[in-house]
């Protein structure tokens, strides 16, 4: 018996022997800063537009702030992780990285010194990214201003306030390794396969993710969640009442709306305010493969779309008034606000993207989850600084919850044909508390973008 | 029939539930403070509070704010006896046309009832959502500056200058 319990714990050193080995990442050697004519030009111009690709602003800078200077509060069911500063200072930001220690992180998620670095920075999708990618990044960041600037630190409680934990998630969730090409598959497809699950990192929201925090890997791109907006499904689950062709998400990522599914809101708004430095080519293979994804509508949802465009074709103007819209009831006091407050621009004559968009081709009005269309009633879509702009105002201070709800039940019944959301109340009192956390962005995306005029630099 | 509590009076006006509540204020109540602009929230004018909350007046229905607390510009004062936000508009000579001013005024009291401490970049942020095409913004910004000063009881010559908003 004795030689039994002696065998377990020679087991279990050996496993916690395996697990250190395992977890334990050797620090890489800091450099000398290198000077800004040690890259080639080319090189960081490259850098600049995959940086786009990777929206590394969104995170990597504070609204107001210096870009890449980090400090930007990343909520997380866990926890406040703050982003990192990776502008080139040698004492706060990432100046004394070798290209070795960069390409590592974005390969491994390991930070120079050899900390486990959290998945709320996406190597689980940068782990894609090319050496020559991986090079042209290095060099646009290593050539940006330096600032001096250190994140606060991340509120995480015990154990997860432990980096070497992070291995253990690796062991579980994390697959390394570079891009590999489906040989069945185009170049076209390959390039934009290339581009959203890796640096794109599209998954990070558009794919649910599990307890752990990691992508549910049998339900990928099947909508997730991104800074309390619903990421829409990005497979054959889209609720886009019109399919996604590949012309019209061509579009829709160039200029960040399409008159078949509107603007682009929310954190979404940003990432094509980014993509604006793509190009051509390469916003085309990402719309080739994402519709690959979609897959060919069913002919149900191709008749419905159909139906669609005759009623918007020969029903200008006209208000849907739902059969069980009786007198006083929430479907028809719902009615009667769309009538007085939004019909104005949804109905009105002025086309997208500055006029509204016909809610039965809401993506918004046809979702499984209310969020979207609650967090745009109350805040709307806010100007963009400098250059002209789709806009709504928020009527938060308009109507009451009782009155949204009514609102929300009249536009899903009238123009998605679908029952009132069952949870619309509780998240609706939810975000106007302000317990459920709402990010709101312009529409153009461009107010943190690299050449934005957000951030003070 | 729609019941509305304006500045402090009850009203009951016969009119289409759906009103916007700008024509109500000005057609019926004879309230002209609040101006039509655009008529789709984008430029401000027709700006006033419900319930201490600056809202757009000409998208607001008058029948969603039935039984609420609605303040017009002419609830701040009167010409013989205005209230401080008004009194550093004058002071200031804030307006320019004055088409906007209304508006202006009636957003900055509510971000001044939220928050009476208000920073100078808070009260540009707030006063975003409003537009004046004379280009008075500077005057606009020192106005409600002076407006929080007076509503917390400093007099004119303890009041810090300006700086942030710059000349007007």
């Amino acid at each position: 018996m004795k030689r039994f319990w002696i065998g377990v714990l020679v087991l279990v050193i050996v496993c916690l022997a395996g697990f250190a080995a395992y977890a334990w990442k050797p620090a890489i050697d800091p450099i000398e800063p290198p000077q800004r004519s040690s890259f080639d030009q080319a090189l960081i111009e490259k850098g600049a537009v995959l940086a786009s690709v990777g929206n590394c602003t969104a995170c990597h800078t504070k609204p107001g702030g210096k870009s890449f200077a980090g400090g930007l509060a990343v909520p997380t069911p866990f926890g406040t992780i703050y982003s990192t500063n990776i502008t080139p200072d040698p004492k706060t930001g990432i100046g004394r990285w070798s290209e070795a220690a960069f390409s590592r992180a974005m390969r491994e998620g390991v930070e120079r010194n050899g900390d486990h670095l959290y998945p709320a920075f996406p190597f689980d999708h940068f782990t894609l990214v090319s050496d020559q990618d991986n090079k042209a990044l290095y060099a646009y960041l290593m050539t940006r201003h330096a600032v001096e600037s250190r994140p606060p630190a991340n509120e995480l409680p015990f154990p997860l306030n432990m980096r070497f934990v992070l291995a253990g998630w690796k062991l579980l969730f994390f697959d390394k390794g570079a891009y590999r090409e489906d040989t069945a598959q185009s170049a076209d497809w390959n390039r934009g396969a290339y581009l959203v699950e890796g640096l794109g990192h599209c998954g990070a929201c558009h794919t649910p993710r599990n307890i752990m925090g990691a992508e549910r890997k049998s339900a990928h791109l099947a909508g997730g969640e991104a800074e309390g907006w619903d990421a829409f499904p990005l497979d054959r689950s889209s609720s886009a009442p019109v399919p996604w062709t590949h012309d019209s998400l061509f579009a829709y990522l160039r200029q960040g709306w399409h008159a078949d599914h509107g603007v682009a809101n929310g954190p979404m708004a940003e990432v094509t305010g980014n993509l604006g430095r793509l190009p051509d080519s390469d916003i085309s293979a990402i719309a080739t493969y994402l519709i690959s994804r979609m897959g060919a509508p069913s002919p149900e949802r191709a008749a419905a779309a159909e139906d669609i465009r005759k009623k918007l074709s020969v029903d200008q103007g006209g208000t849907p008034i739902p059969a069980s819209a009786t007198t006083g009831s929430p479907i028809s006091r719902g009615g009667a606000i769309y009538q007085a407050a939004c019909a104005t621009c949804h109905d009105g004559s002025r086309p997208q993207p500055f006029g509204g968009i016909d809610f039965h081709l809401s993506s918004i009005i046809a979702a499984r989850d209310p969020q979207n269309a609650i967090n745009v009633v109350l805040f709307g879509l806010p100007a963009a600084s400098g250059r002209e702009s789709p806009i709504m105002p928020g009527f938060a201070a308009t109507l009451t919850d009782d009155q949204v709800a009514d609102l929300l039940g009249y536009l899903r019944e009238a123009y998605a044909q679908k029952p009132a959301w069952a949870d619309a109340k509780a998240k609706l009192a939810d975000t106007r508390s302000g317990k459920y956390r709402v990010s709101i962005r312009p529409s153009d995306g461009i107010e943190r973008g690299p050449g934005n005029v957000g951030a003070k630099d | 029939m729609v019941k509305l509590n304006v500045n402090g009076a009850s009203h009951d006006i016969d009119i289409d539930p759906a009103t916007p509540l700008l024509y109500v204020l000005r057609n019926e109540l004879k309230l002209n403070g609040a101006k039509f602009g655009c008529g789709l929230g984008q430029c401000g004018a027709c700006t006033v509070m419900v319930d201490g909350k600056a809202v757009f007046s000409c998208l607001t229905p008058a029948m969603l704010v039935e039984g609420r607390e609605i303040k017009t510009v002419e609830g701040l004062g009167t010409i013989d006896d205005p209230g401080p936000m008004q009194k550093a508009f004058i002071e200031q000579q804030a307006a320019q046309c004055g088409y906007c001013i209304a508006g202006m005024m009636m957003r900055a009291q509510a971000l001044l009832e939220a928050k009476p401490d208000a920073a100078d970049a808070d009260i540009r942020q707030a006063l975003e959502p409003n537009l004046c095409r004379c280009g008075t913004h500077m005057r606009i910004l020192r106005a409600v500056a002076r407006a929080r000063d007076l509503m917390q009881g400093k007099s004119a010559d303890t009041m810090a200058p300006i700086a942030a908003t710059g000349r007007g």
